[in-house]
Order: structure tokens, then sequence, then C-alpha cells
């Protein structure tokens, strides 16, 4: 470590330097690659077509408000945007709710074939989603669920579950057994003791798994793309693809239209990025 | 990192013994409460079974019975051809292309973003100023949807475009390429689209496994006359071991799956002649686009395998340790 080592036994806080200026220039170069492309995008938008063409680098001149303020009204942004929240918080639901019960279950339930259940859920891990998308297809119009939310809602939870149960069912078992105890004196059964101590008490690993199902709702593409025919249901993924390929030569308004789409998952992304980081991580480690 | 710590209850492990039972008074109540024990047991496992069964188990089934027959998707399947699909795909020049083009993706992403993110890593896990910003922009590109990726790089390398000037200006003029038509180069393209995409990925668990490294650890090296990058070789490095990988494991069975980038970024017709496809974008092409059902469901039924034998390898050979009780427990 660059920074001389202190000799501080516990390792608190160590001072925090300015570092060398080779670690900011590398720092500098590494989160331009990560971010100007997307700064690209946006700032894109704020140009028109023959701008773009003319020379295809250069800053707006002047500045034009035309693309965002076209797409905002004349498109169906709105909707899709709607669309897609309504699924994503569906799924989140449906998630969070089932995959807490089951967990709550696995951890806190002495049976037979209990890590026999665990295992078979956590096979669920292996299972690559895309592989399943032409039978999953196949079933869901049977069922006659094709063009309605639910299409994607119970596919995508289905396939959230594995992880979910993975995250929260250490984290329930890891609940002292002196609370449920002191619950069950107090004339709580096991359920009362889910409803009120254990599900409070897990309320970060469940805004964790909550928004990482979330976020992968949000992005979905194959899914909708194959179970959401109706345009009207599209989702902003799916109109973001439609956007592009219909405007094509209206490079403008394409960016216009990424960059509105992007603006939810960055919004999102910075009031959740503990969660969301959190969670990959907390994942792995097991 | 000390956000992984917050959202995890003290720190426990995934085997933990469960709460026992409440002690049982009398028999006859204990019997009753056995029962109830098992209503709740099927009461909160049912939903998640039944959802989990139907749509993640079920649906591979199906496609192991539609990949026997010849089906155009209307009414039942009723002209069975044995194992024909899968003869007919393997035989396939652009099914081929697409084994090839997953497998330059699988070990590209491997080779490529395994050291870049090894490296950035490193260099976020030292303390400076300002390290937190820095870290939270290297991950950003994971977090927008593979859509919205897709079609910004589209544009950014269309001909003529960004990209294109850009390499002008700096007299690199001779390096432009068809960025995304050129057949031979596209599916280079596309590894660096999707590398630009998931390398944050693999920083962030890095950066996970960096905290776990102790800091008595680093700092003694130091002590004793280690430059950094000697402290990284040596200490740092083969810590990381189970970090790497795990991230590893996910790379490949991310890669062997790719659809949505690939989708998005590259013209139908480039893909059509295999220049860009991969085992998805092949699979919904015939199956769901060329409504070729039968066919389709067998190159699923291919992809998983792939997949699946994959994991199964790559946990036997690499990861038992690693996730010990999350996957593998019970499996060996």
């Amino acid at each position: 470590m660059a920074t001389n080592p202190v000799h501080s036994p516990s390792a608190g806080r160590r001072p925090v330097s300015w570092g060398t200026p080779l670690t900011y220039a590398l720092a500098l170069a590494v989160a331009a690659v990560s971010i100007a492309p997307i700064l690209y995008v946006i700032v894109g938008g704020f140009r028109t077509t023959p701008q773009i063409v003319a020379d295809p680098g250069g800053l707006p001149d002047p500045w034009v408000f035309d693309n965002y303020t076209r797409v905002l009204t004349q498109s169906k942004f709105w909707q899709q945007a709607f669309n897609s929240g309504v699924i994503a918080l569906g799924t989140t639901l449906g998630v969070v709710v089932l995959g807490m019960a089951a967990a709550f279950v696995l951890a806190r339930y002495t049976f037979r074939g209990r890590e026999g259940l665990y295992t078979f859920f956590t096979l669920g891990l292996l299972f690559p989603a895309g592989a399943a998308i032409l039978p999953l297809y196949l079933m869901l119009r049977d069922l006659d669920l094709i063009n309605s939310y639910y299409a994607v809602i119970l596919p995508q939870v289905a396939f959230q579950l594995p992880l979910t149960i993975v995250i929260l069912r250490p984290f329930l078992s890891a609940i002292p057994r002196e609370l449920e105890d002191a619950a069950a004196i107090d004339g709580a059964g096991r359920l009362g003791f889910l409803w009120r101590i254990a599900l409070p008490l897990s309320r970060p690993a469940l805004v964790t798994v909550g928004v990482l199902a979330f976020v992968a709702s949000w992005n979905s593409f194959l899914l909708p793309l194959l179970v959401l025919g109706d345009v009207d249901l599209h989702t902003l993924p799916l109109g973001v693809q439609n956007f592009s390929s219909q405007f094509s030569t209206d490079t403008a308004g394409v960016l216009a239209f990424t960059s509105l789409a992007m603006l939810p998952a960055l919004f999102f992304f910075t009031l959740a990025e503990k969660q969301i980081v959190g969670g990959l991580q907390g994942a792995v480690k097991g | 990192m000390t956000s992984t710590d917050q959202t995890r209850f003290p720190a426990g492990g995934v085997s933990a013994p469960p709460a026992g039972r409440r002690p049982a008074g009398r028999p006859s109540s204990r019997r009753a409460e056995t029962r109830r024990k098992w209503y709740e047991i099927i009461g909160l496992t049912t939903p998640a079974l039944v959802v989990y069964v139907m749509f993640v188990l079920v649906p591979m089934g199906f496609a192991v019975y539609y990949s026997l027959f010849r089906w155009r998707g209307v009414g039942p399947p009723t002209e069975y051809v044995g194992f024909k699909n899968y003869t007919l795909a393997f035989q396939d020049p652009i099914f081929l292309d697409a084994l090839r083009n997953n497998a330059v993706i699988v070990f590209g992403s491997l080779l490529i973003q395994g050291p870049v993110a090894l490296g950035i890593a490193l260099l976020l896990n030292r303390r400076f100023r300002g390290r937190a910003v820095f870290r939270l922009l290297v991950f950003v590109p994971y977090v927008l949807a593979e859509v919205t990726v897709g079609i910004m790089w589209k544009l950014i390398l269309a001909e003529g475009g960004t990209v294109d000037a850009l390499l002008r200006s700096l007299g690199l003029g001779g390096l432009v390429q068809a960025w995304l038509a050129d057949l031979d180069v596209v599916i280079w393209t596309l590894l660096f689209v999707l590398t630009w995409k998931y390398v944050g990925f693999a920083i962030i668990l890095l950066l996970a496994g960096l905290s776990n490294v102790p800091h008595e650890l680093t700092e003694a090296a130091a002590i004793d006359g280690a430059s950094w990058w000697q402290t990284q070789r040596h200490v740092t490095l083969p810590l990381l071991g189970p970090t790497i990988r795990i991230w590893m494991f996910l790379s490949m069975i991310g890669s062997l799956q790719v659809f949505d980038v690939i989708w998005v970024t590259s013209v139908p017709a480039v893909r059509s002649l295999g220049a860009s496809g991969t085992m998805a974008t092949y699979m919904v092409d015939n199956g769901f686009f060329a409504r070729l059902w039968g066919y389709g469901n067998a190159v699923a039924v291919i992809l998983f395998v792939i997949s699946f034998v994959a994991a199964l390898l790559f946990q036997r050979f690499l990861l038992r340790r690693d996730i010990e009780g999350a996957i593998t427990k019970g499996a060996n």
C-alpha cells in the first residue's frame, strides 16, 4: 500500500490519503471509459440529427430540447414505463412473499427432507433461464396468459426464487432462538413469530432481494419480447428496441429515447446502490 | 466494502442450526402440535414450490418432449422424428458458428474481463480520497439494461459514427472497421461491448473479496519490506481464489446463455450468416420467429445440457469449497 502503514494495532480508521497521481490518473481513465459512452448518449439527445451526422463527436450547438420533448409527448414512453413498473413491482412482491415464506420454513422448522428441499430449490441456480424460454412460451400460451402482465411476472418470480432463498435462509437462521422462545412464552405461535419478529428483523435482507428482483425485472428483455406481442403492454426495453428500429434515421430521437429509458435505472441505482452491490456480494459469499 | 455486512444478519453460517421446537405437553397435544407444524410447513412452502416447479422445471421437461417432433406449434405435436432435430442442428453450419461464437465469448470474457477487473479492483482497493465515487462509476454499466447498452453501442459504432470519427481525429483512420457489419470483426466488437457491460460486476465481486483480506496481513508484508506489488502478488491474490472462481463460474454460465446484447446490437442479416449469433439467438430465431418449434426446442435442450454440464463440472472441480451449503450441499 502506498500510504505508509500506520502501526495502529486495532486497524481502525486510518488516514485516507490523496493517493499518488498515478492512482488518480488510472482511476480517472477507468471511470471515463465506463461513463463516456453514457454521457455521449445523453448529450447527443440534445443535438439534431444533421449536427450528429456532420460531426459525430461534437457537442450540441445549439442545444435542442426538441428530441426529449418529442419522445415524452409523442411516443409511448410513459405507457411503457408504466408497464415496466407494474411488472417489476409485481415480480418484486411475488419474490419477497413466496421467497420469505419458503425461506422461513427452511430456516426455522426441523423436519425430514428439509435439506433435500433446500437443495431442490438451489438447483434452480444452475438452470439457465434462457434455455427454457421456448417451452415457457408454449406453456404460457396453453395457459392463455400470453399478452398479460402475469406472463412476465410469474416466470420471473420463479427464476428469482432460488437466489432469494439462498440469501434469506442464513439470515433467518441467524435470528437467536431466545427470541423465538420469548415469543412462544408470550403466546405467539411460529406464525406469530414469523409475522411479528422475523419479518421486521429481516428487513435489510428483504430489501436486498427485493431490489435485485426489481432491477432484473426492469431490465429484462427476452421474456417480454416473446410473450408481450401486444404493443400496449410493451415494457421499456422493448420500447427502446422498437423505437430504434422504427425511427432508425432519427438518430437524435433514438439517443433521446435511449437516455430517457436509462434514467430510471440510473436514478434507482443511486438510491439502492448499497443494496444492489451488497446483495450481489452477499449472494456470492454464500 | 462494509455494505455487505450491513445487509446481512449476524454473520450466520448457511448451516446454522434451525431453532428447535417448543417443549411439548401431553402426547395428544404433541400430536396436534406435530400436525399443525406440518400444515404450516406445507402452507408456507407450497406457493413457492408450485411456481418454481411449474415455471422453472416443467418447461425444460416439455422442451425434451417437443424436441422429438417436427412441429409448427399448432395443435399437439404428432410427427415424431426421434433425435433428428438434434442431428440436424449439429449439421447446420450456422449452429456450429453459434457454438464457436459462444466459445469465443466464454473464453474471451474470462481472459479479458478477469485480468482487467483484477487490475481495476486492486487499484480501487487502494485508499485514496474519492475512491467510493470511482467504485460507483465503474459499476454503472452493469446496472443499465442490456437493450439500452446494445442500442447505445450500435449508435456509437455505426459507420461514420463516433468511434470512427474519434479514430480518424487521432490519425488512426486506418483502424476504422465496419464494426458491426464485417463478418470477421463483429464477434470481437460484441465481445468488447459485453466486456464493457459486465466487467463492473467482476470488479464489485473482487472488491468484496479484497475487503475480506485482513489488513494485518498486508501491513505485516509491508513492514517486512515487501513492495505494493509483491504484497498483492503473494498475499492478496492467493486469498482471492474463491472469489475469482465464483466469478468465473457466473461469467461462464452467463456467456453460454447470452442473448440480449447480441440480439439488439448485431443486425439480423449478419446474425443469419453465423458471424455473430449465439446458441440463444439461434434458438429464438429458429424456434420462435421461424416457427420451427420442435427444432427450436432441440436447440434449447442442447443449450441447457451444455450449460448444466459445464456448471456441474466447474462445481465438481473448482467450486466445491467456495459455496459449500449453497448449491453443492447434498449434491455430493
